[in-house]
């Protein structure tokens, strides 16, 4: 009976999330400089995993009847969320700390040297 | 559905690649490869269930762990030049 709502859902879910992914891989391979590109390729990592996991999680349910190949998606979504946001974190650390400057719009730098920019990574807040 | 998701994530993964092999600085590849690593664990997983055995799931469990540590372990060679030092010293600051 609710056959075509599942199925219909599931398809939803997993054209936006390929919709997601494509997008972040786009600005992947377009955007000008690295920290730009962080942003773009976050995209992949939650908007798409969270979408396409939805509709798999959906059809693991209803239509293959397997609940544990279900769960076993969402722990896949779960992980995720919780290590693609701290490798992304390390790496914009670690570009900073080697001295890449972020730049404005027009390419111009927003530091002043790359040792300004060490130093902001290595900075922590005031207690 | 599932052929199309598998299309998507193979027609990106290529993209990916081509910023691998192209990123002008060692982040901007390791940032790819990162991604590269994410967009397998949904193939893998959108995969098992195109060819109607949803337990390949376990093994995309696995490649998601498996990929954060080693990007966070080839971060760590980059900051620190070494895998086995403890975190900042008192003399950084």
């Amino acid at each position: 009976m609710f056959d075509w709502l599942i199925w219909l859902l599931s398809w939803i879910f997993i054209g936006i999330g390929c919709v997601f992914i494509v997008a972040g891989a786009i600005g992947l391979l377009r955007m000008p400089d690295l920290y730009t590109r962080l942003h773009a390729a976050s995209v992949t990592d939650t908007g798409g995993a969270i979408f396409i996991v939805l509709g798999l999680m959906l059809q693991a349910f209803f239509v293959f009847d397997n609940p544990m190949a279900g769960i076993k998606v969402v722990l896949v979504l779960f992980f995720t969320l919780f290590t693609a946001p701290t490798a992304s974190h390390a790496l914009a650390k670690t570009a900073l700390l080697s001295g890449h400057v972020p730049t404005d719009e027009n390419g111009d730098p927003i530091l002043d040297s790359p040792e300004t920019a060490q130093k902001l990574a290595r900075s922590r807040p005031e207690k | 559905m599932f052929v199309a998701a598998t299309l998507a994530l193979l027609i990106t993964m290529t993209l990916t690649l081509v910023r691998a092999l192209l990123g002008p600085t060692i982040f901007d590849r390791i940032l790819a490869v990162n991604s590269f690593g994410t967009k397998t664990v949904l193939l893998i997983a959108v995969y098992g269930f195109l060819m109607g055995r949803p337990d390949f799931v376990d093994i995309a469990l696995v490649y998601s762990l498996i990929n954060y540590i080693g990007t966070i372990a080839v971060l760590k060679f980059f900051e620190y030049d070494d895998l086995g030092s403890g975190a900042y010293q008192e003399d950084d600051f």
